[in-house]
């Protein structure tokens, strides 16, 4: 950059080559115009009340998404219990930021246990201990289960995640049982799900710039190598399944304060088909994936919902069938899983030189086959 | 005493249908080394078939009960062609997903064609009948179930021990590429493999449904990972094994609530427990002969 009496100061900036200049320009704005838009978002400019709801949830799915992807995409481990881990941090953030009041109301059947009622905590603090708490049942969990690979892995994890909910089903006088907890306070606005989110995304990028991160890939591709490289399998698994549930009982703790009620039943075993669907959706093993899976998926999900009540393809009226969105959305899967294994993404990560590429390579692969037609003929 | 007999006759009863649908996981598993996790709503599904031709078509249960078997094999068959044929050669992870995707898909589906509100399975008059014999006061259906499935189960034996379809199993089971070198259709034998498992699973639907007479499209969820817990207990791949397994867990279940019956609420708690246990101490479970490289 040349300064304003002809010489050059070689700052940070200048030491950049133009390409790499247009992107950090790029995301400064990128970043600007985002921040822009959840500020006038909360604030009620653009969207309804309705429409910011979805932008929470977008957040909250994609946190959720990320923290199986780091076990499963990035580590290489099946874990199915998502929806465990979610109803911990759920359960536990809801209930001790809970006010009084409403813990008599919604406490009805059975009195809250007297050394709960004596808690009190900030939301931020409850979201933060539902995370840890997550994370130390995790703990608990991993020492028999993480011995196992693949198929029994899966069960294994499926398995704790119903037991969790079996759990939180019968202990009447901590979770409320069956009827679960309502009126839990909307704290988790715009700002908390996006930092959060921001947060958990900037966690992520820098362990897999660390060793450990590394470690994790190493693990996925090949076990034994990792393993004659001196890699502490279990340890290192332990580490990327405990940090997941703590992603995902933050995850949780969000979407309780989002949703405004949760019951046990919101975290049967379709909860974790539903996280899977969004990173499998995305692509497995990128954060961009995750993303995009999760805004996706909740976006798509809420604009498709005419399909449930009746709609017209021309003149073929299509009846109300409750639930057809969710066979399009398994159907898609399958597609997804089938054909375009690596999703939407592609398996990359996002990067302005990629965007910028895409016109050029869709072209690119537009003459080959023409190229290809003609060679043909 | 005589209660204690009686709940014993409850958890076999229970056992044999464990038993019945953990047969078609431990063949798929023995055959393709996958977890069939749709099995449980192939299951889920067989009762639906049931339903229906029963109560809609006014069939007798007998009839309704071979429809449902033969609607319920070529479900798992059609299955296999779609959702793991063409990933024979993929990354274990894919097929695992596709797995997964296909039970997500078959509940969506069952929501959206049955309805997701529970529906009640129709009574059979003969079978649910109280027979008292010395005292004991049982159903019939409980020695209908145990007659049946040592018929099944005695078949199924023979057809995998001594016939060529059996052995043609057996050989994929072993080395795909080699029994693919010695003749053996691949295809034909997974296809009859799914459709044998998938007819069992309708079996134990069906007697399912009369013991459990509510139904909605994800009541085979939990069924289906204890049955699955059953395979692993008896030692997956091994048919004997899986009635065992089945047996074990059908007794212990019915048995731990009678003895504790403050904690019937965790009954489903207990079956997880004894998997972690038996994969800690012996992961090739209790008649498993060879140790299988997934665990």
């Amino acid at each position: 950059m040349s300064g304003f009496n002809g010489r050059s100061y070689p700052g940070l900036v200048g030491m950049l080559d133009g390409r790499k200049r247009r992107n950090l320009a790029l995301s400064i704005v990128a970043v600007i115009v985002i921040t822009v838009f959840l500020y006038m978002a909360q604030n009620g400019f653009i969207l309804d009340a309705y429409g910011v709801r979805i932008l929470r949830l977008c957040a909250v799915y994609s946190i959720c998404a990320l923290s199986l992807n780091l076990i499963q995409g990035y580590t290489g481990q099946f874990s199915l219990g998502s929806a465990g881990f979610m109803a911990l941090g759920a359960y536990v953030t809801s209930i001790l930021s809970m006010t009084d009041a409403n813990r008599e109301a919604v406490y009805y059947l059975k009195p809250m246990a007297p050394w709960l009622m004596k808690i009190h905590l900030d939301y931020g603090i409850a979201l933060i201990l539902g995370g840890v708490l997550a994370g130390l049942v995790a703990l608990l969990i991993g020492i028999p289960v993480l011995r196992l690979k693949g198929d029994y892995l899966s069960i294994a994890t499926l398995g704790f995640s119903e037991i969790i909910r079996i759990v939180l089903n019968n202990a009447q006088s901590i979770s409320n049982g069956a009827t679960g907890l309502k009126n839990i306070d909307p704290t988790a606005n715009i700002w908390w799900c996006f930092c959060a989110l921001v947060l958990v995304l900037l966690f992520m990028t820098r362990l897999f710039h660390s060793s450990y991160g590394r470690a994790f890939l190493a693990i996925r591709d090949d076990e034994v190598a990792a393993e004659a490289m001196g890699i502490s399998i279990f340890k290192h698994k332990m580490m990327a399944f405990v940090a997941s549930a703590v992603i995902a009982g933050i995850g949780g703790g969000l979407m309780a304060s989002v949703l405004g009620a949760v019951t046990p039943v919101l975290f049967r075993h379709m909860m974790s088909y539903d996280i899977l669907l969004i990173m499998v959706l995305g692509g497995t093993g990128t954060m961009t994936g995750a993303l995009l899976g999760g805004f996706i998926y909740i976006i798509a999900k809420e604009a498709l919902r005419f399909m449930d009540s009746g709609f017209a393809i021309g003149f073929i009226q299509v009846p109300a069938i409750a639930g057809l969105r969710m066979v399009m959305f398994s159907v898609l899967l399958m597609i997804v899983v089938l054909f375009y294994h690596k999703g939407l993404s592609g398996g990359k990560e996002f990067s302005w030189d990629r965007l910028f590429g895409f016109p050029k390579k869709i072209a690119a692969r537009f003459s080959k086959k023409s190229e290809k037609a003609g060679a043909g003929k | 005493m005589l209660t204690l007999v009686q709940q014993l006759i409850n958890g076999l009863t229970l056992g044999c249908l464990f038993g019945l649908v953990a047969i078609g996981y431990t063949m798929v598993y023995g055959i393709l080394l996958l977890i069939n996790f749709a099995h449980c709503d192939i299951f889920m599904m067989s009762m639906y078939f049931a339903f229906y031709s029963i109560s809609v078509f006014y069939l007798p249960w007998y009839v309704s009960l071979v429809l449902a078997i033969l609607g319920t094999a070529l479900l798992g068959v059609l299955l296999e062609r779609v959702a793991y044929r063409p990933l024979r050669t993929a990354p274990r992870t894919s097929v695992l997903i596709s797995a997964v995707g296909s039970s997500y898909l078959l509940e969506n589906l069952g929501i959206v064609l049955f309805g997701a509100v529970a529906k009640s399975f129709p009574t059979v008059d003969y079978l649910q009948e109280m027979v008292t014999i010395a005292g004991l006061r049982i159903q019939r259906l409980a020695f209908f179930v145990i007659i049946t499935m040592i018929v099944l189960v005695g078949a199924l034996l023979y057809i995998v021990n001594k016939t060529k379809v059996g052995i043609a199993m057996r050989a994929v089971s072993r080395d795909f590429e080699t029994s693919k070198l010695m003749g053996v259709n691949i295809n034909l034998t997974i296809s009859i493999t799914f459709a044998i498992g998938s007819g069992l699973a309708a079996v134990g639907g069906f007697m399912w449904g009369l013991r459990y007479p509510q139904i909605t499209p994800l009541v085979g969820a939990m069924p289906g990972l204890k049955c699955f817990i059953a395979a692993v207990i008896g030692g997956i791949g091994s048919i004997k094994g899986a009635i065992m397994g089945g047996l074990i867990l059908g007794v212990m279940e019915i048995m731990i609530v009678y003895l504790f019956p403050s904690a019937s609420g965790y009954r489903d708690v207990f079956a997880f427990i004894a998997l972690i246990l038996i994969l800690c101490i012996k992961p090739t479970g209790l008649f498993g002969e060879e140790l299988s490289d997934k665990a």
